[in-house]
This record gives structure tokens, C-alpha cells and sequence, in this order.
């Protein structure tokens, strides 16, 4: 530690801290535009300017100093340094006159106007009229994707999305052309920028240059409701902050965390939320004479009712889909289990997980990547599984460079990969400790193993989960018991209902079918009644004649199927938690309220009780949780990952099931980063992505 | 400064001379292993040499061959003047327009040079010879006015001179270069003044 001067007040700080984040220490407010906290710095803006008693005599950019190479007073006194000095006004007061020589005067149509750095700033070191004649710089706009809108004449250069695209999101596209008062920002022949990251460059943008293409001139940020919810389009349970006015979500923005998501978010996540308005689940449906026709909640509750009363439990079965939260879960189990039912299932891919909880988690944390010192990947593409999981691989990897092998199909995942091969047989192998790269993770401190949905849904998937348990202990990757400790065995999940329903225990009950058992048992004629509960990334060809039911919010591939449909909310329209895949209970709040006839789904499952004469416990909310934490005690801790299980052998022995590892090559669970969920396929910015980042290489390769 | 961008007729595609590949080759073996990066302008100058200008083609190619993005060659590209980003006249005139040279009467070869070869800098005469710019200062002060051409420098010019030498030029001739006056490299004109009984 080190002691500074700031303002007069003595603080404290490590000595590898800028001046500007010593000054923050001190609770004094450092304007800046290129600094950024994750980012590298630039200091390039140099809005930050100080004034250094005893260093040179001239103002100095404090982003780009560091508190401990200051120099002491002449009596060995800390360095002082002054912020609110005349000279560090006039400085300031000088950058912002330059930087607004040639920034234009469009507030009033700049989408960024009220949460616009420059604008603020202005406000305290800008002056009110130029002192200059001459013409402003104009810039014609770049092209950046169809997410990213540009407005480069608006540009101040802080750089900042360069050094995202190439330190964070990986994809070295975006640069400065030309120099000087020529400078200019843009990606190479103006091609997409192609990055599922690439969104955050318009929040990184301390003014209007890069905006916001589906959301331009639809909003002013003090007209927008702020909701602070969580995102479920993948299982890292993203925190976001859901923007809406009205009965409309207009935006989604990330929140800061830094043990889940930093302060980014996937271009899915935040783009999806025009999916929410089309393609609506919004009143009631019943199939009449072969055509869904539109019904009253007690016509469809009736229909229901018939149905379940006159099918043995046997004959019935209820699939959980990947966007629901815990609550409609926990009811459709208790309904499910009142009715006798064992059918049940909530791994819609096939995955073979459930069991100990240790077993289906990312057990290492996802801030825990950053310790980690070696990583297998085991048949994932965590870039479009989970891309903020790749984005701090990708941090860790540039910072240590530590090896990271894979055994899968080659994808590019921004960092150097050693491709151990296809052929999953060697898992055994290397479990064995035949294989050199088995060394390699047992000579690391804190090796990370993370195997995906598309290796554990595989016919043989159990017995990967069981070699990948194996290598895990073989290697040392689990440490100590609790949260120091360490446990490097992690399941990559896909999807954001998935370790919540498994932590319930939506799983086939004795004597029940899985979700292949169901849909086999559907054709055959054996299962007459399917509850689907948003689960629509199932093949409904296979439902045969069963009875579905749909409860979902979008008309997608389940719906198409129904025979009564229940329209749901969605993830933005009702409270509810979510576990995301390190075990991390969140919660989810209600941002707008569903559609037409919509409503909350896990009322709909009580509703549903009530008429069969069974009514669920619970009557609110509150009391739902209260049965659910009675339940299953470990969802009553918010926001705390699970922690490290401990070397125990009954626990690590019995995940998975032993059995031969076939060498059939994988196909990847995610065909199409931008289409994995009704939601996304509702929206029309995913089509466009999909169109110009998944399906034109394709076509390309196809001529 | 105009801005600098690709010209709008781009060739296919670009190689380098075999002779010259074995040059890129010594210049990348010179830095070490992940640092080849350090060879892109020695590259893209020898392209220039080759080629008379940077085109896209050769962005990519230098790019791929370093490991390189794109964006960060075109970048480098964009960022020097001395590199031509449409192509040039065989005998491309670098007027020395900087205040030693200006004081010393640049501004009339500008004059010259737009009388002979064009109206406006960097614009091509119609067979391919001639084009010229007006660049900074090339460092031969003690000597201005000065034009270069290529990697070769024509000093203390006048209107005149500068003119008979565009035309020897034209005619295909190699005239003399450096000083076209009497005087010896930057030694004072009509021989020295100093060390007068030095012989060498």
C-alpha cells in the first residue's frame, strides 16, 4: 500500500492503482472518456488530466499514472496530487473545447442524449459558445453489422470499441483509419463486426457514434421503467436490466457483476427482446375438429381436466422447457406428483445429468475461471453456449496463457486451442493417465475441466460425465471442501431453466420415462398426455396422438402441436428465480405484464390443480417459495455460487454410469448461436443475425 | 491531408517478385518468433517499390503472411503518407514544400510541376509517366529547394533545372542526382570554403 495526497485527504492505496483510481478511492469524481475499467488503457482522451505537486508543470493524464511512481515531497511526504485546482479546470476545460470542435450539435436526435457521457460532461467543463469559425469535421457512417448504428461524424476517438473487439470479445475488426483530424473509426471494408459480444461496444460508447440499431430513435432514457432482472437465454443467468415503457420492452442493458457477467452481455441477450412482442401466446386455445380455435381459460382448464381425469398417471408425462424459472416448475412437479405422475423430465436435449448436484454444476465458479492454470474442454463450443464463459477464458488465457485443450470439432473460440481430436474414446484414455496431455493437467494448480450438453447428450453421455469424473479426480481438480476450496469439474449448461428444474428434481420418478422415453412412449400410443411447459426444442412429430398441452409464450414448435394451448409469460413478465449453471440463485422480476389473457405460469399450474380437485398449497408467490425453500433449503441463499463439494468418493464415484465412450464425431448442441429458443425465433433482429453471421458462410461453402 | 482510403479500381490480386520474396523472408527472420509483425512497413515499402502502390489485395497479403488482422495493416497504410494508396506516375515528384524549401522558392516548382504534369497533385498524365505531391520535410534543408523522386533526391532547383530535368525524364534518360548546381554533397557552393589544403 501506498500513500497518496488527493485534494488534501490522505488515503491509502495499493500502488499499482492509476491516480484516476486512486482518486475514486478518495470519492473524488475523475471525468474520462477512453479509461475504462476492463479495458487497457489508452489515455488518449485526456479528459482525466491532473495536477502532480512535484512532477512536471503541466497537467497529467491520471488514467495513465500509476500511484507509485509519483514522487514523494521534499521531506519524504506522499505525493500529493490536485483535481480541483484552476489549472485542472482550465485543462479540462481545454480538452472539451477541442473535443467538441468537431462534434456536432444533434442532441436533441443523438439516441444516446440523456445518458450521454460527453453531454454530461459538457455540462460541468464545456463552454457555451465556439470560439472558432471554422467548418465542422464531417464523417460519413461505417457499416458494423446489423446491430451496431453508427454516427461517425458524433466520434471523439477514445478507442474504447477497438480495444473491446480486440482484447475482449476477441475479433480483431474494428480500427482507427488514417490520422490526425482524418481519424476514423471503422472495420476492415466496413464488414460486420463478427462477435456474439459485439453489442457492448454501443454501451462502451461515451457518446452517440455507435448506437443501437434496433432501438434507434424509439426512446429517451428517462421515459424507459428500469427493471433489474436476470436473462435466460443462457444458463449463465446474465444480470440485465430490462428497459420498458408501457407494455413494451424496449431494451435490455447489462448490470454489473463481476462473478457472473462483468459487465457484458451476449448480443442475444440483449437483442431478443423484439422476439417478445411477435408471435404472442396470447388467449387461450383449444383443437376442435383437428384447428386450434381460440377458447376461454375454463373451456381450456375443462379440456384439460377431461383428458387428465380419464388417463391413467402411467400414460402421462410432463416436459420442462429451457426459459421457465424454478416457481411453474416446482408447481408442475407438485401437480404431477398429486396426480401420480413419474414422467417427468426437464433435459429436453437428453443430456444425461441429474443426480448429486456437484455433478451438473460449473462447479469451479465462473469468476473462478480466472484462477484456473490449465482447461479441457470436453465437446462444447462455449462460444455460443455460453459466451461471457468464453469471454473470461479468453481473459485468462491472455493474462497467463495457460494451455487450453479440447477434444471436440475445431471452432475458432478467439484463444489458441490444442485439438486433442474428435474421437471421444480418448477421454478413457486420458482418465488413465495414457495420454500426455493428462500431465499437463495434473502438473497445473488449478486445472479446469468444462464438458457441454452436446458431449453429455450423447447416447454414451453418461459414461463421458463418468470419465470426465474420473479425469477430474485423477488430476487433482477437486480441492478442498467449501468455498475456498476448489473444484475444477464443470458442466457447461445451455440452458437457463435447466439446473433450477434439475435442483427440484424435475427428473423421472421411479418407474418413469426420460424425455426420450416420453416421446417414444407418444408414438407408440403408450403415453396419451404430454405436458409441455415451454419445451419446444423437442421433436413434436414424435408426440404421435398424445393429448399436448402447451404452456408457453410463443407460438413455436410445441404450440404448433398442441391440443390446448396455455399462454404464459415470459422471462421479462413474471418474478421468478433462476439458478444459473454455477448453482447462483437469482431472481428475476417482472418488468411488463403478459399480453392479452397471458398469465404468470405458475399460477396457470395452480389454476389447473384447482379444477382437478387438488388444489397445489400455496395460494401467492410468497408462499410457492416458502414450500419451494421447505423443499429444496439450498434455493433460499440468493446469490452465492454452490461452492466446492470436496473430494467425496460416494459423490465422485457415482456420477454418470461406467461404459464404453464411443469415437463418433460431435455435432455441437447449438446449430445456430441466434435461434436456440422460441423467443429468439420470434425476434426479427436474431433472423437478421442469423442470416448474415450463421447461414451465409454456409451458403457460401455450399456453391 | 485528403483521406486516405483504397482506390476505388483495385488489380485481382497481388504477389511479390521471387527475388523479392526471398527479401521478405530475411526481413521477417530478423525479429523473433511472434514478433513478425515487426516486418510489416519494410513489407508494405517493398510492395510500394514493386508496385508503385499499396492495393488492397496486397493489405490482405502482407496481413496473412505476418498473422496479422486486416484492419491493422490498413490501418498502418492509412496512418503514412509516404505510402501511395492509388497508383503514381513512373516518376513520381515529391516536392519539399516545408518552410526551408518554401523559403527557398518550392512554391515556384509547385508551379512548374503543375504546368508540366498536372493541374492537381497525385493525378497521373495520361501516359503514365509523370504525377507529383507535395510532401514534408525530406531533410535536405542545407539544399532546398528540393524535389525526390523515388529513393533518389534532386537538389538546390529552380524553376528551370527542375524543368530540364522532367524533361531528361521524358526522354528516358537517368539524369545526375543530388545537387544540381555546382556544388559537392552539402558543401558550400563553388567548393570549400574550409580545410582548403586537405587533399584527398
Amino acid at each position: 500500500m501506498t500513500k497518496i495526497i488527493i485534494d488534501g485527504q490522505e488515503i491509502d492505496v495499493p500502488g499499482e492503482y492509476s491516480l484516476l483510481q486512486a482518486c475514486e478511492a478518495a470519492g473524488v469524481e475523475v471525468p474520462r472518456f477512453c479509461f475504462h475499467e476492463r479495458l487497457s488503457i489508452a489515455g488518449n482522451c485526456r479528459m482525466c488530466l491532473v495536477e502532480v505537486k512535484g512532477g512536471p508543470p503541466k497537467p497529467v493524464a491520471s488514467c495513465a499514472q500509476q500511484v507509485r511512481d509519483q514522487r514523494p515531497g521534499p521531506n519524504g511526504e506522499p505525493p500529493v496530487v490536485i483535481t480541483n485546482s484552476p489549472m485542472v479546470k482550465k485543462a479540462r476545460e481545454g480538452v472539451m473545447e477541442f473535443l467538441l470542435l468537431n462534434h456536432p450539435l444533434d442532441c436533441p436526435i443523438c439516441d444516446q442524449g440523456g445518458e450521454c457521457d460527453l453531454q454530461d460532461q459538457a455540462m460541468g467543463y464545456g463552454i457555451d459558445e465556439a470560439r472558432t469559425r471554422e467548418y465542422r469535421r464531417g464523417v460519413t457512417d461505417k457499416y458494423m453489422g446489423p446491430l451496431v448504428k453508427t454516427q461517425m461524424t458524433r466520434c471523439i476517438h477514445c478507442t474504447r470499441c477497438i480495444r473491446f473487439s480486440a482484447e475482449v470479445a476477441g475479433v480483431d475488426e474494428i480500427g482507427a483509419i488514417g490520422r490526425g483530424e482524418d481519424m476514423e473509426i471503422t472495420t476492415y471494408l466496413e464488414k460486420a463486426v463478427t462477435s456474439e459480444l459485439s453489442a457492448n461496444i454501443i454501451d462502451l460508447c461515451p457518446v452517440g457514434a455507435l448506437t443501437s440499431k434496433p432501438y434507434a430513435f424509439n426512446a429517451r432514457p428517462w421515459e424507459l421503467r428500469k427493471t433489474e432482472s436476470i436473462d435466460a437465454m443462457d444458463a449463465l443467468g446474465a444480470n440485465i436490466r430490462i428497459d420498458s415503457r408501457g407494455a413494451e420492452v424496449l431494451r435490455v442493458l447489462p448490470r454489473v457483476n463481476d462473478d457472473v457477467n462483468e459487465e457484458w452481455i451476449s448480443d442475444k441477450t440483449r437483442f431478443v427482446v423484439d422476439g417478445l412482442g411477435r408471435q404472442r401466446l396470447d388467449k387461450p386455445y383449444v383443437r376442435r375438429d383437428g384447428k386450434l380455435k381460440p377458447a376461454t381459460w375454463q373451456e381450456a382448464f375443462d379440456a384439460i381436466a377431461d383428458r387428465i381425469k380419464t388417463t391413467k398417471p402411467e400414460a402421462m408425462a410432463a416436459i420442462v422447457g429451457d426459459l421457465v424459472s424454478v416457481e411453474p416448475v416446482k408447481a408442475l412437479k407438485d401437480l404431477m406428483t398429486s396426480l401420480g405422475v413419474a414422467s417427468l423430465d426437464c433435459r429436453q436435449d437428453g443430456a444425461k445429468i441429474g443426480g448429486a448436484r456437484a455433478s451438473y454444476l460449473f462447479n469451479s465458479t465462473i469468476a473462478g475461471i480466472e484462477e484456473a492454470d490449465a482447461i479441457l474442454l470436453v465437446g462444447t463450443n462455449p462460444r455460443w453456449e455460453a459466451p461471457l464463459i468464453n469471454a473470461r477464458i479468453r481473459k485468462t488465457w491472455l493474462r497467463s496463457g495457460l494451455p487450453v485443450a479440447r477434444i471436440g470439432a475445431p471452432v475458432d473460440l478467439t484463444y489458441d486451442v490444442r485439438e486433442l481430436g474428435e474421437d471421444f474414446s480418448i477421454l478413457s484414455g486420458l482418465a488413465d493417465g495414457s495420454h500426455d496431455a493428462f500431465q499437463i493437467l495434473k502438473d497445473a494448480k488449478r486445472p479446469l475441466l468444462i464438458v457441454g450438453m452436446s458431449a453429455l447428450s450423447r447416447p454414451d453421455g453418461a459414461a463421458i460425465l463418468a470419465a470426465c469424473a474420473r479425469l477430474a479426480g485423477a488430476t487433482g481438480m477437486i480441492g478442498p471442501e467449501g468455498a475456498e476450496g476448489w473444484c475444477g469439474f464443470n458442466v457447461l449448461h445451455s440452458a437457463a431453466a435447466r439446473v433450477g428444474a434439475l435442483d427440484i428434481g424435475f427428473l423421472p420418478g421411479a418407474g418413469g420415462r426420460d424425455v426420450a422415453g416420453i416421446l417414444d412412449g407418444a408414438s407408440k400410443g403408450e403415453v396419451e398426455l404430454v405436458w409441455l411447459l415451454g419445451a419446444d426444442e423437442i421433436d413434436t412429430a414424435k408426440l404421435g396422438n398424445a393429448f399436448v398441452i402447451y404452456q408457453g409464450s410463443h407460438g413455436d414448435a410445441g404450440a404448433h402441436r398442441a391440443d390446448v394451448i396455455l399462454p404464459g409469460a415470459a422471462y421479462t413478465e413474471e418474478d421468478g428465480i433462476f439458478v444459473n449453471l454455477e448453482g447462483r440463485v437469482q431472481a428475476a422480476n417482472r418488468a411488463v405484464f403478459p399480453p392479452g389473457e397471458a398469465r404468470e405460469n405458475w399460477k396457470i399450474v395452480r389454476a389447473v390443480s384447482g379444477v382437478l380437485g387438488q388444489p397445489l398449497p400455496y395460494d401467492d408467490l410468497k408462499a410457492l417459495r416458502a414450500k419451494l425453500v421447505a423443499d429444496v433449503p439450498h434455493l433460499a441463499t440468493f446469490d452465492a455460487p454452490a461452492g466446492s463439494p470436496g473430494a467425496d468418493a460416494a459423490l465422485w464415484g457415482n456420477v454418470g454410469a461406467a461404459g464404453p465412450i464411443g469415437g463418433a464425431p460431435l455435432a455441437y448442441a447449438i446449430d445456430d448461436f441466434y435461434l436456440t429458443n422460441p423467443i429468439a425465433r420470434a425476434s426479427r433482429t436474431m433472423a437478421e443475425c442469423s442470416k448474415l453471421y450463421v447461414k451465409r458462410p454456409l451458403a457460401v461453402a455450399a456453391e | 491531408m485528403a483521406l486516405r482510403r483504397f482506390a476505388a479500381e483495385q488489380p485481382a490480386s497481388f504477389a511479390f517478385t521471387a527475388d523479392n520474396l526471398v527479401w521478405v523472408d530475411k526481413q521477417i527472420a530478423k525479429y523473433p518468433e511472434g514478433r513478425q509483425a515487426s516486418a510489416v512497413i519494410p513489407m508494405l515499402w517493398r510492395a510500394q517499390e514493386q508496385e508503385g502502390w499499396i492495393s488492397e489485395p496486397c493489405v490482405r497479403w502482407v496481413a496473412e503472411r505476418l498473422g496479422m488482422p486486416f484492419i491493422r495493416v490498413y490501418e498502418i497504410v492509412t496512418f503514412y503518407t509516404m505510402f501511395h494508396m492509388a497508383p503514381v506516375g513512373k516518376v513520381h515528384v515529391q516536392v519539399c514544400g516545408t518552410t526551408p524549401c518554401m523559403l527557398r522558392g518550392a512554391e515556384d516548382l509547385i508551379k512548374v510541376c503543375k504546368s508540366k504534369i498536372a493541374a492537381t497533385a497525385k493525378d497521373v498524365t495520361a501516359d503514365g509517366m509523370f504525377s507529383w505531391e507535395e510532401v514534408e520535410c525530406l531533410g535536405a534543408c542545407v539544399n532546398a529547394p528540393m524535389v525526390q523522386i523515388w529513393s533518389d533526391t534532386y537538389e538546390d532547383l529552380t524553376p528551370e533545372s527542375l524543368e530540364k530535368l522532367l524533361d531528361a525524364f521524358a526522354r528516358g534518360e537517368k539524369p545526375k542526382t543530388g545537387p544540381q548546381i555546382d556544388r559537392h554533397m552539402s558543401a558550400p557552393e563553388g567548393g570549400p570554403l574550409t580545410l582548403t589544403e586537405v587533399k584527398s
